[in-house]
């Protein structure tokens, strides 16, 4: 130990304790691309008219509402939260959209509308989590009923489907040239930010401290209330968006659309890496996971496999990849203690 | 070693020359306890002697690297807590774990209840039962009360009920009394006589004397791991004890280095938290390291984290350069200048799974932000300065902080808090559980940030740390500060006899 | 110090008297009361016509027995929110069952769906007991396989009610002394359920572990077994509610029971359930699934279109938990401050 009280010897530290090849490599998200690649292979091998541009249209068109909520909701799990209320939002602003058109107000108008409201519906969650304490488990499950009622109420059985032409077909249309569609492009415009707020900000770094220790978070000065409010607001806003485009491109407003959607988000984003338990996710591997759910889906249906398969296999891969999740925390557990560690210690060893 | 005499047959519980370590860290170097039954037997010491670690091998928690372990002259090896419990060994921890929605009477019989035949649970016989344990205790709780909302002291006695209902013949009660009222106290003594009378054989640990030799009939000290005496209570005294625990030349050990004293920094004034703390008026000076010692469950922490804002205070003010704090705004608190070093590292100072690098930046990272990004580059710079400064051994930033030792972590959380070049650093037991070596390190550290003009509190429940290190000793007790030492004036007596009497000027 | 004061002990009639009232499963009972008097007035035909009487019995007998089980899970700090797909899947395989083996008795026909659904069961259970994965995340999986199978199994096939035995669908409308026959089997499980969670070993570590984990570990229960056995039971009482689904309503496609799961934990949070586990009863939320079901009936009565039930089973969601936590705040607040009380 050094005695000396002026400069100290300088010590080395890399910056990283693997490889560049490691790191890149060995983590969850690369297994997530690494099976998306491997699919999209067999796909064009072996499915017909896979290769075929309007495959890609047509599977970006459908999984967009996916990819777009899944940029927030990554974040809420990494905080340890949940928020199972998305599609209903996304039926509300679509509700919203269509009765504010059909009373005459501008589509953009009415857009903006339903996007507020949907930020409102967020903040009733953050508020209800945040400030009253409730889990967001038991909260989400109420507003999932709450706004979905809301949206059917309004609208009843019926739907609204009298849209202005160039809305619908901008929801619609393609980047010119490409087989790529619009809607891609505010998608990746989000994503970008979603990306440079995670991982080059200090809200970002909030947001996996909170998740990992929410207790260590707070006495580092980072405000866990206010992260996690402006998170579900946010997912809010977002899935009222998503609500617009869906209504959009259907052409149809109606009070049970995107039924059951919050369960593909949250089947996309754990299979794309994020851990359940909080603290951990990369955004790369959650669009590979939106990517691979839409991949499977339009290979399968092309194949004319059913998509009730489709639907077991979400299943059965949602449950593997949080079990795999397990099984490596568990593993990384063991290897991390020396053997003659005890096995209760939540602190250091004892004074 | 002098044994009472009068007391034959094996001793209801026997340690000889337990060795214990974990990795680098040794907890035990050669430990020896012999309790008679029929006795209450106190193990003092100070914290890092190594008691608690003693406890969790009695309590099957831990396996002892080396020695003899006899339970009435038998030798046992405990795999689980399972296999001293049914060996009749029960631990009364600090802070029990109870059910809170269920019962007081569930919470003692839960896994064990008795049933009628179709496995009916039979209430009348069990709530009878407990009755009859609170009457033999002489006690009273409401058996069919939620056990949520109970006192420390109240859940302890059902601790003590579940023991003797499991007839542990062997009761460990480690520091019972820090969060004890003094009526409660004393009905936990009554519970404890009578126990012995029935002839259990009792361990009382605890750093408070007046109750140790009120309550006990031996009287074990140990010191760094190791055994040191074993004296009936009548054939000593507090100051032998004392003198035994603390056992070394305090001044050797900590570098201390005048340094001039400045202006007031840090000032706290008329502080209060029903229920937490009282009346707290002090000031810390640029260049001075101000000691607050005192009792676990005295309150000081809970002064720490008030003064920097975790939680929140009902009356009183803190100031630093003359400025306000604000209350409940760490991040408020933050930008006039002070730091707080928790007292729990591994829940509150550290973000144990995340790396060196990100728990090192953590509290600056909004100066670190270039053409408004934050990137690991700019992260890993700053955190490779503090960490080399502080020294701290790990081959990469991108280690994850859990992995590292006790000594290394606190260096993290050290390193973060001085990037933030505070004025006021509060640190909370700077070196609980690390080793030696690095211990010294951290306190040659603080030496030189009071030089650099920092002003220091710094809370310790090691009185050679306190006496070692401070300019001034605040000492504590039960959520009051009842003195306010000098260093010339501060001696391991002075110091105790404050943390544990009342000041005679309050009332 | 203690929390009893020196009086003699106190009547106890009027002691348990005021437990009962002050119950949550008694709030909501006056609540359901008070919802079938309101829309009795606006029409007596609600409560008073033989169809109206039954129906208020028969509708919420099927939720009765998925809520009971979910409660149980719920108890220990967990959800199953894959008990809507289990319930179609049984309740296909009643039907096929009928189907494909043409005078098979009908017990035989309830045991196998009782047995499928408990298998149904053990997957989620023994996911979440030894992976110690979150029930949340789990169930939701199996939630989406198991309907998947369903429609796989079903394809576009629908069961129709000509397609199954006149005595098993007479099931669905029998009635003794006025109850229908599906009510009183409800009821018998309620009764069986609530005994085993209040009086046996079991039932109380279900309890225990829901309330804190860490103790349960502590005391040395065995956390694996029993929440492997509480997703059993609920799977089972799911595949219960199937076949007698298949009784009650006769046509039965691939999407029966979707959404169910959103009813069942909405019936046990409503019916004092805690989200977190610890506390509530089966007895809550059997009313709770009661209620539910009786205010989406009562709705058109009232004058509010039946499209506002869901909004209307959110907000009581909301408003439930939101309850239970400012009572939960201030009996905290007042246990500690008669603690501090009797201390100084």
């Amino acid at each position: 130990m050094s005695n000396t009280v002026t400069a100290t010897p300088d010590r080395v530290y890399r910056d990283y304790g693997q490889p560049l090849w490691r790191r890149l490599l060995v983590t969850r998200e690369s297994a997530i691309i690494a099976l998306l690649l491997l699919v999209i292979v067999v796909a064009l091998l072996s499915v017909r008219n896979f290769d075929n541009p309007i495959t890609i249209t047509y599977l970006l068109l459908d999984v967009a509402p996916i990819l777009l909520i899944a940029l927030p909701m990554t974040l809420i799990i990494i905080t340890g939260e949940i928020d199972l209320s998305v599609a209903s939002v996304v039926g509300l602003s679509s509700v919203l959209l269509g009765t504010l058109h059909q009373a005459g107000l501008p589509i953009a108008v009415a857009g903006i509308i339903a996007i507020i409201a949907g930020a409102l519906g967020g903040a009733l969650n953050g508020f209800l989590v945040t400030v009253v304490g409730l889990p967001s488990l038991a909260v989400t499950i109420g507003t999932l009923a709450l706004y979905r009622g809301l949206a059917v109420g309004l609208l009843g059985t019926t739907a609204v489907t009298d849209f202005n032409e160039f809305w619908t077909t901008l929801a619609k249309s393609k980047i010119p040239g490409t087989p790529i569609p619009s809607i891609t492009i505010p998608f990746l415009i989000l994503l970008a930010i979603f990306a440079v707020v995670l991982h080059f900000t200090p809200f970002g770094r909030g947001v996996f401290a909170i998740g990992l220790s929410s207790e260590a978070a707070t006495f580092s000065g980072i405000n866990v209330n206010r992260t996690k409010f402006i998170l579900f607001v946010v997912a809010g806003a977002v899935s009222a968006f998503a609500g617009i485009y869906y209504t959009l491109r259907f052409g149809s407003a109606r009070g049970d659309n995107a039924t059951g959607l919050e369960l593909q988000v949250i089947a996309a984003v754990l299979l794309g890496g994020v851990s359940i338990f909080g603290g951990r996710g990369a955004l790369h591997g959650v669009v590979a996971g939106v990517l691979l759910i839409g991949v499977l889906g339009s290979a399968l249906r092309l194949a004319n496999v059913t998509s009730d398969v489709i639907n077991i296999i979400t299943g059965v891969l949602l449950v593997l990849s949080v079990v795999s999740t397990s099984f490596l925390v568990w593993l990384h557990k063991q290897r991390s203690k020396p053997r003659r560690t005890p096995r209760v210690d939540s602190g250091t060893p004892p004074a | 070693m002098s044994i009472s005499p009068g007391i034959t047959g094996p001793a209801a519980l026997e340690l000889r020359d337990v060795a214990k370590s974990f990795g680098a860290v040794v907890a035990l170097k050669s430990a020896s306890l012999t309790v008679q039954m029929n006795s209450i037997h106190a193990l003092v010491g100070e914290n890092g002697a190594g008691k608690s670690t003693l406890v969790k091998i009695i309590a099957g928690l831990y396996q002892r690297d080396a020695g003899d372990f006899l339970l009435r002259g038998e030798s046992v090896n405990f795999k689980s807590t399972a296999d001293s419990k049914a060996s009749g060994i029960a631990v009364i921890y600090q802070e029990p774990t109870l059910f809170p929605d269920l019962s007081v009477t569930e919470n003692i019989f839960m896994g064990r209840q008795p049933t009628n035949r179709f496995g009916r649970i039979d209430r009348k016989a069990m709530r009878a039962e407990v009755e009859d344990l609170f009457d033999r205790l002489a006690v009273r709780i409401d058996p069919d009360r939620p056990a949520e909302g109970l006192s420390i002291a109240d859940q302890q006695i059902i601790e003590i009920a579940k023991a003797i209902s499991l007839d542990a013949r062997v009761l460990i009660m480690d520091e019972p009394t820090a969060a004890l009222s003094g009526v409660e106290v004393d009905r936990l003594f009554a519970v404890a006589r009578s126990l012995r009378d029935e002839g259990r054989a009792l361990v009382f640990i605890s750093h408070r004397f007046d109750e140790v030799f009120a309550l006990c009939d031996m009287i074990t000290v140990m010191r760094d791991g190791e055994y040191i005496s074993t004296d009936s209570i009548e054939s000593t005294t507090v100051a032998e004890i004392v003198h035994r625990m603390v056992g070394r030349d305090v001044t050797e050990l900590f570098p201390k280095t005048i340094v001039p004293i400045g202006d007031v920094v840090l000032d706290v004034a008329g502080m209060t938290m029903p229920g937490q703390f009282h009346d707290i008026n002090f000031t810390v000076r640029s260049g001075e390291i101000v000691g607050l010692a005192g009792l676990v469950g005295a309150g000081r922490s809970e002064v720490a984290r008030a003064i920097f804002g975790i939680d929140g205070y009902e009356r009183g003010s803190v100031t630093v350069d003359g400025q306000r704090v604000p209350p409940r705004n760490p991040v408020g608190a933050m930008g006039l200048g002070l730091a707080l070093v928790p007292e729990d590292r591994r829940k509150q100072g550290l973000v144990v799974d995340s790396t060196v690098g990100r728990n090192t930046t953590m509290s600056i990272q909004r100066s670190l932000i270039k053409l408004g990004l934050l990137t690991s580059a700019a992260e890993n710079a700053a955190a490779r300065t503090w960490a080399s400064r502080l020294e701290v051994k790990t081959n990469a930033l991108d280690t994850v902080v859990g992995t590292l030792s006790g000594g290394n972590q606190q260096k993290v959380v050290l390193a973060k808090w001085l990037a933030t070049n505070p004025r006021v650093l509060i640190i909370d037991e700077p070196t609980r559980g690390i080793d030696v070596g690095t211990k010294a390190e951290v306190h040659r550290l603080l030496s030189e940030l009071a030089g650099q003009g920092l002003a220091i509190l710094m809370i310790s429940s090691e009185l050679p740390e306190v006496l070692g290190m401070a300019d001034r000793v605040l000492v504590m007790r039960e959520g009051r500060i009842t003195a306010e030492i000098t260093r010339a004036d501060a001696t391991s007596e002075t110091v105790m006899y404050a943390a544990t009497h009342a000041s005679e000027t309050h009332s | 110090m203690s929390t009893l004061t020196a009086k003699p002990t106190p009547n106890v009639v009027l002691h348990g008297l005021g437990v009962f009232l002050r119950a949550r499963e008694t709030s909501i009972l006056l609540a359901l009361l008070l919802v079938i008097a309101v829309t009795t007035i606006k029409n007596p035909n609600f409560l008073f016509s033989s169809d109206g009487f039954r129906d208020l019995l028969l509708t919420p007998s099927i939720l009765i027995l998925v809520a009971v089980g979910q409660a149980i899970v719920i108890v220990t700090r967990s959800v199953d929110l894959s008990v809507g797909s289990t319930l179609g899947l049984t309740a296909y395989l009643t039907g096929r069952l009928f189907l494909d083996i043409p005078g098979i008795p009908i017990i035989l026909v309830v045991l196998a769906g009782i047995v499928f659904g408990a298998l149904l069961g053990v997957v989620n259970g023994a996911l979440v007991a030894f992976a110690k994965v979150p029930a949340l995340v789990i169930t939701l999986g199996t939630l989406y396989a198991y309907r998947g199978l369903n429609v796989l199994w079903a394809g576009s096939d629908r069961i129709n009610a000509s397609d199954m035995p006149k005595n098993f669908l007479a099931l669905g409308t029998t009635e003794y002394f006025s109850i229908p026959l599906l009510t009183i089997i409800a009821l018998i499980v309620l009764i069986a359920a609530g005994w085993y969670m209040r009086n046996t070993r079991g039932g109380r570590e279900f309890y225990a572990i829901g309330s804190e984990p860490a103790a349960a570990e502590l005391y040395g229960l065995k956390v694996t077994k029993r929440i492997l056995v509480a997703f059993v039971a609920c799977g089972a009482l799911t595949g219960l509610a199937g076949v007698l689904y298949a009784a009650r309503y006769g046509t039965i496609n691939s999407q029966a029971g979707s959404g169910l799961e959103l009813d069942a934990v909405a019936a046990a949070v409503i019916g004092g359930v805690a989200i977190f586990g610890g506390s509530g009863t089966v007895w809550g939320a059997a009313i709770g699934a009661v209620l539910l079901l009786t205010i989406n009936r009562a709705l058109p009565i009232l004058g509010v279109q039946d499209f506002w039930q869901r909004a209307v089973v959110g907000a009581l969601i909301i408003g439930a938990i939101v309850l239970d936590r400012l009572l939960a705040l201030r009996q905290t607040r007042k246990l500690l401050e008669s603690r501090d009380d009797s201390n100084e």
